[in-house]
């Protein structure tokens, strides 16, 4: 179902390194399932300077909301403007379509650091 | 158990079935886990209960010492007015289906509720001419802060500007709200009677949220909020506006002259004076605030066979479910009272709101003519809505003692919280006649 | 009856109306000459036109497709939906008390404050508070009152404490009154009896903590049987004990926050003290605290001076001002006239009858839901739909086939620590065959949804409307009336 170049988070986050210097982000398959249907995303503002672990916006479902987070360091250089009007997307594609933001990160070993599928499946078995 | 009580219908037969089911001997075995250290010994030290017949009479009693409106002229005014209430309000209000619900969180069995509600927000979003309004706040002067509150939040700045011109209640409930939240609220003094919109340059920055305005002021008079507009703007800063619904039947909407959040007590529609409260807060904002809004709000869905029904909408924002992340705490809100004022905004209905707050206009721009056609000094410099300053010879508390014993509740005492000795704020609402006008300009002449 | 399907705006036609307002007596203004052009309106607002019939038509039609405590049982947890006395509702009309000015000098309305006052001081009795402000306008608003009082309290000590500890079963307004008071909260977990576990709470406590915020009896309907040793641990650590009192209708007359420990305490006078719910609102949060705490308290404040009422605001530690002029005074109408109608003997009553009409229907229902505390509860006790899961049927599903019985449902989803709860308040105003009734009830869906789910499933089949497609209601809200042109 997904790339091999893929990095999780802990917190339902994936990160999808585009070249040396810039990834997308996302929300995982497990996270937009828990939410339910989303219903309005707040993104990240373009150019927002973020630290690792910062939140980046919410997403809101009919009865849930929940942050997101920045599993970089850097710029915040592009967002998923489709979200605006069709926050459905994370819900129906999250790992394409439903991207959230990318980010110019600045820190290579904060990349490294993330988990592999295999370890957040591995994770999420756990937490079951 | 002891005596009877209308309202609890366990006969001992009844206790005795339960106790049996619950294979116990007494009531006081369910209370088993509260710690003796902590029960209480003996009655609680209050008075005893009192039989229906007799406690209306002393509730009659204790009402009858209290002056009010049916008996007494009221030209005081400052935040809670005397105004006509159609007696199609009460008796729409009175029906128990609505009153003895709650919060329709069950919309399938709350309709009723659920569209009554719609059409508040939609009344309100056409008086403010404002896109979203919600279902109601606690009051005029909570809404004000709750306004300063979401402007710090979504603009990420931390101060907001409040005139002297707006409601002290306002003001000091904000400061409140402020130190809770840690933003800082500046005052911006007055000119004359409005606010001194030079000071207002000066004072805004890159860290002002909003200013805050009343419109019509406290003092009665319209504020300009195309300049005030423009101030706002060039710094980035929300406006908000905090306004009386019935004055907006006339002057131009705030949503219109650029207003970002504008709130205000729906009051003079339809809720009685009522010693202050229950009243009822409204709050709405433009789009892009939508998504931040405080409270309760109702929209509108489609049922599985496309009917059209209400619900509760976009309650992701709400505390039940933000907990800690929530921006606002409001739960509870005035929903009995939003209803209140849309049935009396339906009666009085396109047309009639506007009569009604011309009559307002015109009857207080009479009373302020007349004082000064008697050498009293009328102080606004700006054009008033149904409300005034007039200078006395004498203390305002003065004035109103003489005026109590002629038949009439004078004027707010402005050297209370503004600091002006024998200055009195006076309210003429479309309840008041010529006669009770001339009487009351005859006895302040009298001082 | 006709079905009726209308909103206002659509049965509106230009020129009707439902008044009449008398013709001016004063000289005619034309508005142009007053206000400048441009703070004129240049269209009217849309509001509704109609005849006095077609208003009350159409709001009759509206409260016929509504459901209040006067309609049938509501055993919404939490939110004790009992009875609410017409008594209280004609009181409150009296025009000595609606009719009436919060401005208007204090020697004119010695009637009001004497009520005001006598109310504070029943309030604090049955609190077991030194003073009470009625000020605050719901509960949420007397918790951030509370947490106020308490955050002066800390800093007039000179302290800076930051941290308010909430239990997971409590209540979401309680994070959400610490955070718009400016505190982080901290959440603790609770033990296995679904009480606060105490070994967890002393790992928290520390001289960070400001408050613990505690309801109890809990939203789970238990009582804290700790409570002494909690208040104590909190204590130590130099914390305040703040109660939430949206379930004191378990404890009137058989204990009282105050003997518990509690230092601060709000009372929902719609929910113990049967004030109405009104479809969300009015209702009041009054505020009580114990005598080191009382400078602190909102102006203003009300005093008795000989046989005088005055209102007072010169207290230097006030938190100030929460909520305008003196509260929801229609509403503390309501509230004094019950008490005054109860006594203590009456409010003892209802506790008791509370919680025995909540543990018999408990026990009615354990063999058929999941009960995950056994134990004796209060005035409520929450359910668990786990084992109807499984077959495929949600508590939400419950929640709709009981509309079809002419029932509320409980509450749903809370508290946030039961999966699948449902939280059932029976309160001390229904009879026992009433409760027999829902009993019965709620067994014959249990038996629907092993013997035919897809009935509980497409439920409710009786109501006026469907179950609502909310997720396109907030995708694309729709919160206005527009007209089609």
């Amino acid at each position: 179902m997904t790339n091999t170049q893929l990095r999780f988070t802990k917190k339902h986050e994936w990160v999808l390194p585009l070249d040396e210097e810039r990834a997308r982000i996302g929300i995982t398959d497990h996270a937009q399932q828990e939410l339910g249907d989303i219903v309005f995303v707040e993104n990240a503002e373009l150019n927002q300077q973020v630290t690792a672990h910062d939140s980046l916006g919410v997403i809101e479902s009919v009865k849930a909301a929940s942050e997101f987070y920045a599993p970089l360091s850097g710029e915040v250089v592009a967002i998923n403007e489709q979200l605006e009007d069709e926050p459905e997307r994370i819900n129906d594609d999250p790992y394409q379509e439903g991207w959230l933001v990318e980010i110019a990160y600045t820190n290579p070993q904060e990349l490294e650091a993330l988990l592999t599928e295999a370890d957040y499946q591995a994770f999420l078995s756990e937490e079951e | 158990m002891g005596s009877t009580f209308r309202y609890l219908p366990d006969t001992a037969q009844d206790q005795q079935a339960m106790l049996d089911a619950l294979n116990i001997d007494s009531i006081d075995n369910l209370f088993d886990d509260l710690p003796t250290s902590i029960r209480l010994n003996g009655e609680l030290p209050i008075e005893k209960a009192i039989a229906e017949p007799l406690l209306m009479k002393k509730m009659q009693q204790l009402a009858s010492k209290n002056t009010n409106a049916n008996q007494h002229s009221y030209f005081l005014g400052a935040g809670t007015y005397d105004h006509f209430i159609p007696s199609v309000v009460n008796h729409v209000i009175s029906r128990s289906e609505f009153y003895t619900a709650y919060t329709p969180y069950q919309p399938e069995i709350s309709q009723g509720e659920l569209q009554a509600i719609f059409e508040f927000q939609t009344m309100v979003c056409e008086l403010t001419g404002m896109d979203v309004a919600n279902s109601s706040m606690y009051d005029g002067f909570t809404s004000v802060a709750e306004a300063a509150a979401l402007a710090v939040s979504s603009t990420k700045r931390s101060k907001v500007l409040i005139s002297q011109a707006v409601h002290p209640e306002s003001r000091a409930i904000s400061s409140t709200n402020a130190s809770g939240l840690s933003y800082k609220v500046e005052e911006i003094n007055l000119l004359d009677e409005i606010t001194n919109l030079k000071e207002l340059q000066q004072k805004i920055d890159q860290d002002t949220a909003a200013i805050i305005i009343q419109y019509p002021n406290f003092f009665g008079s319209v504020e300009d909020l195309n300049q005030i507009k423009q101030i706002a703007e060039s710094h980035g800063a929300l406006l908000i506006v905090s306004a009386n619904p019935l004055a907006l039947a006339l002057l131009q909407s705030p949503g219109h002259l650029g207003a970002d959040i504008v709130v205000g007590d729906m009051q003079p529609l339809g809720i009685p004076m009522s010693f202050g409260g229950p009243h009822c807060g409204y709050f709405a904002v433009n789009k892009k605030l939508m998504r931040k809004i405080p409270g309760r709000i109702v929209g509108e869905a489609l049922d599985a066979n496309g009917k059209r029904g209400f619900t509760l909408a976009l309650q992701a924002r709400e505390q039940h479910i933000r907990r800690e992340k929530a921006s606002s705490n409001i739960c509870s809100n005035q929903a009995l009272n939003a209803l209140a004022s849309a049935v009396c905004m339906s009666a009085l209905g396109k047309q009639g709101i506007r009569k009604m707050a011309q009559l307002n206009v015109e009857k207080a721009d009479y009373m302020a003519k007349q004082l000064a056609k008697k050498g009293f000094n009328v102080i606004n410099r700006a054009p008033f809505f149904n409300e005034f300053i007039v200078s006395l010879p004498v203390s305002a508390r003065t004035a109103n003692r003489k005026l109590i014993e002629a038949g009439f509740v004078g004027g707010f005492d402005l050297s209370i919280d503004y600091d002006l000795a024998n200055h009195m704020l006076i309210a003429v609402t479309e309840q008041r006649t010529k006669a009770e006008i001339d009487q009351f300009i005859t006895v302040l002449e009298a001082l | 009856m006709k079905p009726y399907h209308s909103l206002i705006f659509e049965i509106s036609q230009s020129d009707r109306s439902a008044v009449d307002l008398p013709d001016s007596d004063v000289d005619t203004i034309n508005l142009n000459d007053k206000f400048p052009n441009h703070l004129l309106r240049e269209t009217e607002a849309e509001l509704p036109e109609v005849s006095e019939l077609q208003l009350i038509r159409h709001y009759t039609a509206l409260s016929n497709k509504n459901y209040g405590v006067d309609s049938g049982f509501y055993p919404l947890g939490s939110c004790t939906m009992k009875y609410n006395p017409k008594l209280n509702e004609d009181v409150a009309r009296l025009e000595g008390f609606n009719r009436i000015h919060p401005y208007q000098s204090t020697e004119t309305v010695q009637g009001a404050m004497h009520l005001l006052y006598q109310l504070q001081e029943d309030l604090a009795v049955i609190s077991g508070m030194d003073a009470v402000t009625l000020q605050p306008s719901a509960g949420a608003q007397g918790e951030w009152t509370g947490l106020m009082i308490a955050k002066k309290y800390h800093q007039q000590n000179g302290e800076n404490r930051s941290k308010v500890l909430v239990p997971d079963s409590a209540h979401g307004t309680n994070p959400a009154s610490a955070a718009v008071a400016g505190f982080e909260t901290v959440t603790i977990p609770s033990n296995a009896d679904g009480l606060v576990d105490v070994e967890a709470l002393k790992a928290h406590v520390d001289h960070d903590t400001a408050a613990l915020m505690l309801t109890n009896p809990s939203t789970l309907g238990l009582f804290e049987k700790d409570i002494v040793e909690i208040a104590d641990i909190v204590h130590e650590a130099g914390g305040l004990l703040y109660y939430d009192g949206a379930n004191a209708n378990a404890i009137l007359g058989k204990t009282t926050p105050g003997k518990m420990g509690f230092d601060i305490v709000h009372l929902n006078l719609h929910k113990t003290f049967t004030t109405p719910h009104g479809g969300g609102g009015p209702g009041a949060g009054p505020v009580g605290v114990v005598k080191e705490l009382t400078p602190y308290l909102p102006v203003p404040r009300i005093t008795k001076e000989g046989d005088q009422y005055r209102f007072h605001t010169d207290e230097p530690l006030s938190v100030g001002r929460v909520k305008g002029y003196y509260g929801n005074f229609g509403i503390l109408v309501r509230a004094y006239t019950y008490i005054r109608t109860m006594g203590p003997d009456g409010l003892r009553q209802v506790s008791e009858s509370a919680v025995l009409h909540a543990n018999y229907l408990k026990k009615r229902l354990e063999p058929y839901f999941e009960a995950p505390y056994p134990q004796i509860c209060k005035h409520e006790f929450v359910l668990s739909g786990i084992n109807q899961k499984k077959l495929g049927v949600r508590t939400l599903d419950i929640a709709k086939r009981l509309l079809d019985f002419g029932y509320h449902p409980p509450t749903i989803y809370f508290p946030l620590n039961v999966e699948e709860a449902l939280m059932i308040e029976p309160t001390e105003t229904e009879t026992k065959e009433t409760l027999d009734a829902f009993a019965d009830t709620m067994i014959q869906i249990a038996k629907e949804i092993e013997e035919n789910p897809m009935m509980v499933l497409e439920a409710p089949h009786t109501t006026v409307i469907g179950r609502l497609d909310e997720t396109k209601a907030s995708r694309k809200p729709i919160l206005r009336y527009t007209k089609q042109e």
